[in-house]
C-alpha cells in the first residue's frame, strides 16, 4: 500500500473537504431516491449492476424470483406415485410417513408408463422437520415428488406444516384394506382347497 | 390566549412534518423506504406515533422521585415553547414583540438545562444520570459560543428585538419606526456607495450586510445542533451506549412531550438562525431594476399577501435549515465527549470572540 494513502491528514482545509465530501455523499444517495432496485432473479445479468437507487423491496408485494433449480416445498404428485417408499427411506430426518395397501387389481399407470400397484392411505410430509435436502426427489422413480418455488408457508399452528398427499378419504382407505383381506382370505382357501386336493390325490 | 394556541397549532403541526420527514430523509440517505404503510407514501406514520404514545400506559418507576420525574417533560416542553413567544412569524404578527427578545430568548431557553437534570436525577437510573450529565455541560457550554455569535448579530443591528432585525434586513425597512432615515449599503461599508435599501432580497441579509456574520452564522450553526442535543452532538442521547439518555424510563405522554420538546428545540433553533442571520421573513430576491422580485414577493404589510410571504419565506428558509440538520445528522458520527469540549472551548469560543469584535469594527464603518 502507498504510505500516501494511510497518512494522516490533518488541518483545517483537510477537514472541511472531507465533512463536504460526506454530505455530497449523503446528498447523493438522497437524490437517487426517485430509482427503484428492480426485483430481479439473481441468474438476471444485471443482478449485480445496480448501483443507485433503493434498495428495499416491499416484500409482500414484490418478491425476487427465485431460481428454478431452488430447493422450496414439495410436492407429492399422488397420482403418479407409484408408493414405492424410497423417499421415506433415503429421508434423513424422518420427516415422511407412507402406509400402504396392496390393490387387489392393477390400479393404472403412472404418465411415465409405470404400473401401480399400491394405494397410500397415509401419506404425510412434516414441512416443519424437513431440511430440503432434495434426496427424496432425486430417488423418486417416477419424479412425482418434486420442488415447487413456494418457500412463504408459515403457520400459527405447527400441525399445518404437516402435508397430506393421500387422495383416499379414510373411508375408501378402509374399504381397500378390507378389500385386500378378502382377496387373501379367498387365495388362502383356494391355497388350502388345492392343498387338501393334493394330499387327497397322494 | 390566541397567540399561544395557534403558535402550538403551528408547532405541532411542523414537528409531525418534521418527525415524519426525519425517517424518510434518514431512510434516503441509507437507500430505504422508510414508512410506506400509513396512509399514502406512510405520511400518517408520524401522526399514528403521537397516538400510539397517547394511549400508552405512564410508568414511573419506583425507586423515581416521583415529584421531579413527573415535572420535568413539562418543565422542558415548556421552556422551549416559551421561546417561541417572541419570533416574528411574519412583518406584523409575533406572538410577543417584547423589546428584549433576544435576551429574553438566550435566557428562558437555558431553562431547559435545568428540566434535563431533573428528568435524570429523577428518573434514578444511571444512565439517564449519565445522559443528563452530559447534555448539561454540553448545552451550558454551546451557549457561549451560541450567545457570541448571536451577539455579533446584536451589535451589527443594534438592537435585541428581533422584529426590528428583521425589519432591517430587507426591503421594507424604512418601514419600521424608529428606522425611517436608515440606509442599507451593499455589504454595509457606506464607503462603497451602493445603496441596496430598495434592491432588499439577499443583499440585504445579515450575512450580506456584514459578510463578517457568515462564519458567525456556522458557529451558530454548530453550536445550535450541540444545544438541541442533535448528531454529531447526540452524546448525551447516544441511544448506543446510553440506551437514550435522560428520557429513558420515560413512556407514554410524557415521552411524547419529550419527544416535542426535542423537535421543537431543533424548530426554534433553525428559526432563531434564519431570523438573525438569513433575512428572517424577507423574500431572498432582490428588485433589479426594472424587475421588481423583492416587492412582488413581499405582499403589502398588513394585509393577507404580507402574511402569507412573510411566513412562507420563513418557513421555508427554516425548513431548509432543518434538512441540513437532518443530513447532518445521517452523515457524521458522534463525537466523543472531549473531542466535544475541545470543538466548544478551544475552537469555537476563540473564534467567536474575534467575531464579536470585528463585527464591533465592521459596525463603525457602517454608520
Ligand atoms: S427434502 Fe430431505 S428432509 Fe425433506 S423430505 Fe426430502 S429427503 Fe426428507
Ligand atoms: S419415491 Fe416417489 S414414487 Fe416412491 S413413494 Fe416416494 S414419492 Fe412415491
Amino acid at each position: 500500500m502507498e504510505k500516501s494513502s494511510v497518512q494522516h491528514k490533518t488541518g483545517f482545509w483537510e477537514v472541511v473537504k472531507s465533512l463536504l465530501s460526506g454530505l455530497r455523499l449523503t446528498w447523493r444517495h438522497f437524490r437517487n431516491a426517485d430509482k427503484r432496485r428492480a426485483p430481479v432473479p439473481v441468474m438476471d445479468e444485471n443482478y449485480f449492476n445496480q448501483p443507485e437507487g433503493l434498495v428495499t423491496l416491499t416484500y409482500p408485494y414484490e418478491a425476487i424470483p427465485v431460481p428454478e433449480n431452488g430447493r422450496y416445498r414439495l410436492h407429492n404428485e399422488i397420482d403418479d406415485c407409484i408408493v414405492c417408499d424410497l423417499c421415506a427411506k433415503i429421508c434423513p430426518v424422518n420427516c415422511i410417513t407412507i402406509e400402504s395397501v396392496k390393490a387387489t387389481e392393477e390400479i393404472g399407470m403412472t404418465s411415465d408408463g409405470t404400473k401401480k400397484r399400491l394405494y397410500a392411505p397415509v401419506f404425510d410430509i412434516d414441512m416443519a422437520k424437513c431440511c430440503y435436502c432434495g434426496l427424496c426427489t432425486t430417488v423418486c422413480p417416477t419424479d412425482c415428488l418434486t420442488m415447487t418455488p413456494v418457500y412463504d408457508f408459515a403457520e400459527v399452528d405447527i400441525k399445518n406444516m404437516i402435508y397430506h398427499f393421500t387422495d383416499l378419504t379414510p373411508e375408501q382407505a378402509e374399504e381397500k384394506k378390507q378389500l385386500l383381506a378378502k382377496q387373501q382370505e379367498e387365495m388362502a382357501a383356494a391355497k388350502a382347497a388345492a392343498l387338501a386336493a393334493r394330499k387327497q390325490q397322494g | 390566549m390566541l397567540a399561544f394556541l395557534l403558535t402550538l397549532m403551528l408547532l405541532l403541526g411542523i414537528v409531525i412534518v418534521l418527525a415524519y420527514a426525519e425517517r424518510k430523509v434518514a431512510a434516503f440517505m441509507q437507500d430505504r423506504m422508510g414508512p410506506t404503510e400509513a396512509g399514502p407514501y406512510g405520511s400518517l406514520q408520524s401522526v399514528l406515533d403521537v397516538l400510539k404514545l397517547l394511549q400508552k400506559e405512564d410508568i414511573v418507576p419506583a425507586a423515581a422521585d416521583k415529584k421531579l420525574f413527573k415535572l420535568a417533560p413539562i418543565l422542558i416542553f415548556a421552556a422551549v415553547f416559551a421561546g417561541f413567544a417572541v419570533i416574528p412569524f411574519t412583518p406584523d404578527l409575533i406572538p410577543a414583540g417584547i423589546g428584549i427578545g433576544v435576551f429574553y430568548l438566550l435566557a428562558i431557553i437555558s431553562l431547559d438545562v435545568v428540566g434535563l437534570l431533573m428528568a435524570g436525577w429523577g428518573s434514578n437510573n444511571k444512565y439517564a444520570m449519565l445522559g443528563a450529565m452530559r447534555s448539561v455541560a454540553q448545552i451550558v457550554s454551546y451557549e457561549i459560543p451560541a450567545g457570541l455569535a448571536i451577539l455579533s448579530v446584536v451589535m451589527i443591528c443594534q438592537s435585541l428585538d428581533f422584529q426590528e432585525i428583521s425589519y432591517q434586513q430587507g426591503i421594507l425597512l424604512n418601514r419600521f419606526s424608529g428606522l425611517e432615515f436608515e440606509t442599507n449599503w451593499l455589504f454595509g461599508i457606506e464607503a462603497l456607495g451602493i445603496n441596496t435599501t430598495n434592491i432588499g432580497g439577499i443583499t440585504t441579509w445579515n450575512i450580506f450586510r456584514a459578510p463578517i456574520l457568515l462564519v458567525a452564522f456556522v458557529i451558530y450553526f454548530i453550536a445550535s445542533l450541540a444545544e438541541s442535543n442533535r448528531a454529531p452532538f447526540d452524546i448525551p442521547e447516544a441511544e448506543s451506549e446510553l440506551v437514550a439518555g435522560f428520557h429513558v424510563e420515560y413512556s407514554g405522554f410524557r415521552f411524547a412531550v419529550l419527544f416535542l420538546a426535542e423537535y421543537s428545540m431543533m424548530v426554534l433553533v433553525s428559526l432563531v438562525a434564519v431570523i438573525l442571520f438569513l433575512g428572517s421573513w424577507n423574500t431572498p430576491l432582490p428588485n433589479l431594476t426594472a424587475l421588481k422580485f423583492a416587492n412582488w414577493t413581499t405582499g403589502t404589510v398588513g394585509e393577507l399577501s404580507g402574511i402569507l410571504w412573510g411566513g412562507f419565506w420563513l418557513l421555508s428558509k427554516t425548513f431548509v435549515l432543518l434538512f441540513l440538520q437532518l443530513q447532518i445528522r445521517w452523515t457524521y458520527p458522534r463525537l466523543r465527549v472531549d473531542q466535544l469540549m475541545h470543538l466548544c472551548w478551544k475552537v469555537l469560543t476563540p473564534v467567536a470572540l474575534g467575531i464579536v469584535l470585528l463585527a464591533g469594527i465592521w459596525r463603525l464603518l457602517m454608520v
